[in-house]
C-alpha cells in the first residue's frame, strides 16, 4: 500500500501546500486549526479538488491536474471518518454500516454488517437509529461504515474531537486495536498531538499550509528544527539566542549563558526547552545551573506547573522566564525549599531552533 | 350548481398537482444541485408567476398554447378553454411555491452526509434517491401542500386560458364570482365554505409537516451538535 500526494489548494487566504509519499504505515497529520490538515483529507477523499497537483494511491492515480484525471470520490477506494460522524440519520444503525456494500446478496451483506457491528462491540445495536446512540456508540458505527467497504485508505479527520476526555481514551484504545488489524493506510487528522503521537509511527507537521515537519515520531518530539515544530510539538519554553561560541550561546529572553551540545549556527535564532524537562538539584555545580524565583504555580491533577523567574526576584505575576512541569510528589519535596532554588537545564536537552 | 365546479376543480388540481410534482420538483432540484451561468436568471424567471398579475400569466401562457404557438401549430393539439388549459394555469401560477420549496429543502440537507455517502461508492442519482430526499421530503412535501392549495384557488389566468365555462371549465373559484355576479348567494356560501375549508386543512398539514421537519432536525442536529 502506498499514497503518494503532492498538492497545492488555493484557500481564501493561504495556499495549502502538501507532499507526502506514505507506504503501509499510519501518518498523523498534526497542526493547529486552520493549518489545512482537514483540507488535506478531503482532497484525497475527492471530497475537494486541489488547484493542481497529483495523489496516486497504489499506481492508479487519484488525480492529475496535469493529466486532466479527477477520479469521483466514490472510484477512489478511501473511508472516511468525519468529524462529525456525518451518520444518516433516516437509518439505523444497520443499514448505515450496509449502505456502501454493494453487490452482495442480502444474507452476505447482513452478515457482513453484524460481523462489523460485533467488532466493534455494537451487536444488538443495528436496529437503533444514530441519535439513540451515544456519542462514543456513533463514532464506531461511524468507523464500522467506512471499513465495511475494506477501503485502501482510513481517513480519520479528528475523530475524538467530539468526545469527553474518558470516552477518548476508550475509544482510542479501541481504533488502535481496530487499526492494528486494519491492512490498508490510515491518515490521522489530530490537533492533539499526544494523541497522534500514540496512534500513529509517522508524523507530519502542518502550519498555515505548509509542511514543516515529517518523519518518524520521535525524530520529531526529539529534533524538532523550527520554533514552529517545537511550538505544536508542546515546546513551552523558547528564548532568541546569541551564539558566543560553537557551544555556547547567550539566551536573551531568559538572560542567561547556555552550554549546548550541538553546535550553533547561524540558522539558529532560538533555544527552546520542553517544560517537563527542567530540573532542580541542589546545588549550583553542573553547568546551565541557575537561582531561580517561583512566580506562581498551577496545579493539575497529577502535575503542577511552575513558572520561574531566573537571576533575581520577580516584579510581578506576569514577569516569569520559563514553564517546568513536574509530578506532584516532586512538588511535595520542593515546595519547602527557601528562594532561591536552582534551576538546570541539560545541555542535551535544549533544542536549537530555525525561525 | 355546487357538484359540476367542484368535480371540475378536482379534475384540474389532480392534473395540476401531477404537473407541479414533476416540474416542481425537477427544477428544484436542478437548481439546488447544479451551479451555471444565468442561473439567477432561470430561478427569477421561474418566481416570476409568483408576482406578476394573473392578467399577465394568462396573456403568456395564451401566447403559448394559443394560435401560433408550437403546441397548437405543430402538434395540433388545442388547449385553450379546456379544463386542461385551466390544469396548467393552476400548475403554473403555483409552480414557484413548489420549487423553492424544494430547493430549500434540499439545501438545508448537512452536505457533509452526501459526502460520506460518496466516499462510499454512491453515484449521485444514488445520493438523491436514497439520502437527499429522505431526509428533505418532509420541507418538499410541505411544499407540495402549500403549491396545491394556491392551484385549488387560481382564478385569473385561468379564466383567460380556460373561460368560465359551466360544466366544461368553471372551477369553484369561477363558479363563486359567477354565482355573486348572479346574485345566488345560497351558492356562493356553500361554495365559499367549501374552498375556505379545503383550503384550510391543506395549509394545516403544511403546518404540521413544518413542525415535524423541525422535530426531526433536532433529532438530526442531535447527531451534528459536536462540531
Amino acid at each position: 500500500m502506498r499514497l503518494i500526494v503532492d498538492i497545492k489548494k488555493q484557500l481564501p487566504s493561504y495556499l495549502l501546500e502538501v507532499t507526502f509519499d506514505l507506504e503501509g504505515e499510519a501518518l498523523g497529520i498534526l497542526g493547529s486549526s486552520g493549518s489545512g490538515k482537514s483540507m488535506t483529507l478531503r482532497c484525497i477523499a475527492g471530497i475537494e479538488t486541489p488547484t493542481s497537483g497529483k495523489i496516486v494511491l497504489n499506481d492508479q492515480i487519484l488525480y492529475d491536474s496535469r493529466k486532466g484525471i479527477n477520479l469521483p470520490s466514490r472510484d477512489r477506494k478511501v473511508g472516511f471518518l468525519f468529524q462529525n460522524y456525518a451518520l444518516f440519520p433516516h437509518l439505523t444503525v444497520a443499514q448505515n454500516v450496509a449502505y456502501g456494500l454493494k453487490g452482495l446478496s442480502k444474507n452476505a451483506t447482513n452478515r457482513r454488517v453484524i460481523e462489523q457491528l460485533e467488532q466493534m462491540k455494537l451487536s444488538g445495536l443495528g436496529d437503533r437509529y444514530p441519535h439513540q446512540l451515544s456519542g462514543g456508540q456513533q463514532q464506531r458505527v461511524a468507523l464500522a461504515r467506512a471499513l465495511a467497504t475494506e477501503p485502501d485508505v482510513l481517513l480519520l479527520d479528528e475523530p475524538f474531537s467530539a468526545l469527553d476526555t474518558y470516552l477518548r481514551s476508550e475509544l482510542e484504545k479501541q481504533l488502535s486495536k481496530t487499526l492494528s488489524s486494519y491492512k490498508g493506510l490510515t491518515l490521522f487528522v489530530s490537533h492533539n498531538l499526544e494523541e497522534a503521537y500514540r496512534i500513529c509511527q509517522k508524523l507530519l507537521v502542518l502550519s498555515v499550509g505548509k509542511v514543516v515537519a515529517e518523519g518518524q515520531k520521535q525524530a520529531i518530539f526529539d529534533h524538532p528544527d523550527s520554533l514552529t515544530v517545537a511550538q505544536l510539538t508542546g515546546c513551552k519554553n523558547y528564548s532568541h539566542i546569541q551564539p558566543i561560541a560553537a557551544q555556547k550561546i547567550h539566551a536573551i529572553d531568559w538572560d542567561c549563558t547556555l552550554q549546548t551540545v550541538k553546535s550553533v549556527s547561524s540558522r539558529h535564532t532560538h533555544v527552546g526547552i520542553r517544560a517537563h524537562q527542567i530540573t532542580f538539584p541542589e546545588t549550583l555545580d553542573q553547568p546551565n545551573t541557575f537561582p531561580t524565583w517561583l512566580v506562581w504555580t498551577s496545579e493539575t491533577p497529577h502535575r503542577m506547573t511552575l513558572y520561574l523567574k531566573l537571576g533575581e526576584p520577580p516584579t510581578d505575576p506576569d514577569d516569569y522566564h520559563l514553564q517546568a512541569e513536574v509530578f506532584k510528589e516532586k512538588w511535595e519535596r520542593l515546595k519547602n525549599r527557601p528562594m532561591p532554588w536552582f534551576t538546570h537545564m541539560e545541555p542535551s536537552k535544549l533544542l536549537l531552533l530555525n525561525p | 350548481m355546487l357538484w359540476e365546479p367542484s368535480i371540475l376543480s378536482l379534475q384540474v388540481t389532480l392534473v395540476a398537482s401531477v404537473l407541479i410534482l414533476v416540474f416542481g420538483l425537477s427544477f428544484g432540484i436542478f437548481l439546488a444541485r447544479k451551479q451555471f451561468p444565468g442561473q439567477i436568471f432561470i430561478s427569477t424567471l421561474l418566481n416570476l408567476p409568483l408576482v406578476l398579475p394573473p392578467s399577465v400569466v394568462g396573456y403568456f401562457l395564451l401566447l403559448a398554447l394559443g394560435r401560433g404557438s408550437p403546441i397548437k401549430e405543430w402538434l395540433g393539439i388545442n388547449l385553450l378553454f379546456t379544463w386542461q388549459a385551466g390544469a396548467i394555469a393552476s400548475a403554473v401560477v403555483a409552480l414557484p411555491l413548489m420549487v423553492e420549496s424544494t430547493r430549500a429543502a434540499i439545501g438545508s440537507v448537512n452536505s457533509e452526509l452526501e459526502a460520506a455517502a460518496r466516499t462510499l461508492g454512491s453515484k449521485e442519482a444514488e445520493i438523491l434517491w436514497r439520502i437527499t430526499l429522505p431526509l428533505a421530503y418532509r420541507g418538499i412535501l410541505a411544499g407540495f401542500g402549500l403549491s396545491v392549495a394556491r392551484g385549488l384557488g387560481e382564478f385569473g389566468a385561468t379564466l383567460m386560458v380556460a373561460g368560465s365555462i359551466p360544466g366544461r371549465t368553471q372551477t369553484l373559484p369561477l363558479a363563486i364570482y359567477d354565482a355573486v355576479q348572479s346574485q345566488n348567494y345560497g351558492l356562493a356560501n356553500v361554495m365559499v365554505l367549501l374552498m375556505t375549508t379545503i383550503a384550510f386543512t391543506l395549509l394545516w398539514w403544511v403546518r404540521l409537516l413544518e413542525r415535524q421537519k423541525e422535530k426531526g432536525k433536532g433529532k438530526i442536529d442531535a447527531v451534528d451538535s459536536r462540531y
